[in-house]
């Protein structure tokens, strides 16, 4: 296929300009027999992430006296792509991502409560429409902060990228595939500090430097949809409970 | 207390005086040594020592189907073996998440930056140069990104081109280079405590709170990761993406170097 003209007028093939996410509906506890989960959905994105624990680490040789151990596994579902059928279970990519996202949440959760204890976390992508590590570590984060696994930030993931000679904000998958650059970012909110950063393509010092700035503002609207959805279930009981006074 | 946690302690207090053990300040590379062509059977090879990490990359070339999505273009892969004889922390088995997690960033290093010319790997519908480039740990005393990136760098830098003729690959004899269109080298940066220090050795290494591999050519950044539990300000990613650019301008001499430019 040929490359398609990704920016036309300042607008993306989907209408956005450079600075505007998709639109984000993150939903708590979907998944009643685990600690926590959530679902979202990251404009066609439909990813659903479940935590485990803290729970005994095992096999036993994966315990550290010290502090929880963190596992996680991010997959892919074979069918989520709009192209070919995909391998269900763990390939080279998903293994990284698994990995990186593994460490994001090393950095936040206070492992040190739960020595010799897991914690597991569970990414499954359902729907994928580019961006979705991000989207898995944004919706991880929430269903994380619903189990009450204690955290000192509630991290937020987005990627941005380079299209046409203009850095982009949060790549679907049409521009990932095309795009001169591809940077997904995870953001530890309240500290500002950078949790994960991959980056492949063409950038120069001073786009890495405005992608960084740019993902960070994004974290506006990214951490409001994430308290948004926590505080949900709780704001409707109160409703409730004012009618039947 | 333990032997591990003084070992820890000490190295923040020394790394805080922006002094190492090793006697390096903290943006010095180790010693590094290229040898080009020890495996004559590859296509390519080199062997790279960062100190006493030592990494052999083999490239070899053969023809099968483009990727579906490149229909005119060679393909490209790397994979990474951290040996068992390399480290005492080294198990056989499956490659392991930090192996899987070392080719692919080589492999993005290499890859973003066109450094195969892979237009011309196409050799005819359905048909294309597959190259494969190995990263043999042969001994472990950190920093396996870099030492990796520039061992491939090298390999493919020089390898030969072996030729289709009436369906049979010819790997001998009259052969000319593989299509090479671009350097790109990467430098690995370790933040222990406040610290953050280049090249790593394995005893700083299981140490560092985080980690960062950023991989450059002479104009762009083409690619970064982030590694280990630890995070990274803003700035501080700025001064390492500036500091990449100064140090890589060695790294890539040494590679032109061993093809006498």
């Amino acid at each position: 296929m040929e490359k398609p003209t990704l920016i036309t007028n300042g607008k993306r093939l989907d209408g956005r300009d450079q600075n505007t996410l998709r639109p984000i509906k993150i939903s708590v506890n979907p998944v009643k027999n685990a600690a926590g989960s959530a679902y979202i959905e990251w404009g066609n994105n439909k990813i659903v992430s479940a935590v485990y624990g803290p729970r005994e680490a095992l096999p036993k040789h994966t315990q550290d006296p010290d502090k929880a151990v963190i596992k996680c596994r991010y997959t892919m579902a074979p069918f989520s792509s709009l192209e070919e059928h995909g391998r269900p279970g763990m390939n080279r990519r998903a293994i990284e991502i698994s990995k990186v996202t593994k460490e994001v949440f090393e950095n936040v959760i206070l492992r040190d409560l739960f020595p010799g204890n897991e914690i597991s976390i569970f990414v499954e992508v359902l729907q994928s429409d580019g961006g979705t590590r991000a989207a898995g570590i944004t919706c991880a984060s929430v269903a994380l902060a619903a189990s009450g696994i204690p955290m000192r930030d509630m991290p937020y993931a987005v990627s941005v990228g380079k299209a046409e000679d203009t850095l982009i904000l949060d790549l679907d998958k049409i521009e990932d595939n095309y795009s001169s650059a591809d940077m997904p970012i995870a953001i530890n909110p309240r500290t500002q500090e950078i949790n994960l950063l991959q980056m492949d393509g063409e950038l120069t010092p001073d786009d890495v430097h405005r992608g960084i700035e740019m993902v960070i503002k994004a974290g506006e609207v990214i951490t409001k949809a994430q308290r948004e959805a926590l505080l949900a279930p709780y704001e409707m009981t109160s409703e409730k409970y004012k009618a039947s006074i | 207390m333990n032997v591990t946690t003084l070992t820890d302690q000490y190295l923040r207090e020394r790394l805080s005086k922006g002094t190492r053990d090793d006697g390096r300040d903290l943006f010095s590379f180790r010693n590094i040594s290229i040898e080009i062509g020890k495996i004559p059977h590859a296509e390519g090879s080199a062997e790279v020592t960062f100190g006493n990490t030592k990494v052999l990359a083999g490239i070899k070339l053969d023809v099968g189907e483009p990727m579906r999505d490149k229909p005119d273009e060679g393909s490209m892969m790397t994979g990474a073996e951290l040996l068992p004889l390399a480290h005492h922390t080294f198990d056989s088995g499956p490659p392991s998440p930090d192996a899987v997690e070392l080719a692919r960033v080589v492999d993005r290093g290499i890859r973003a930056a066109n450094m195969i010319d892979v237009k011309k790997l196409f050799i005819e519908e359905g048909k294309s140069w597959n190259v494969f480039v190995d990263l043999y740990i042969l001994n472990y005393d950190g920093n396996l990104f870099d030492s990796s990136a520039l061992a491939a760098a090298a390999a493919l830098y020089n390898a030969r081109m072996p030729k289709y003729e009436e369906g049979k690959v010819v790997r001998e004899g009259e052969l000319g280079k593989l299509p090479i269109g671009n350097l790109s080298t990467s430098c690995t940066y370790a933040k222990i405590g406040n610290s953050i220090l280049l090249d790593t050795n394995a005893s700083e290494e299981i140490f560092a709170d985080a980690r960062i591999t950023i991989a450059n050519d002479e104009q762009f950044v083409r690619a970064m990761q982030k590694g280990l539990s630890g995070a990274f300000k803003a700035g501080e990613v700025d001064m390492l993406v500036e500091k990449t650019f100064e140090k890589s301008k060695d790294l890539r001499k040494m590679v032109q170097s061993t093809r006498g430019e």
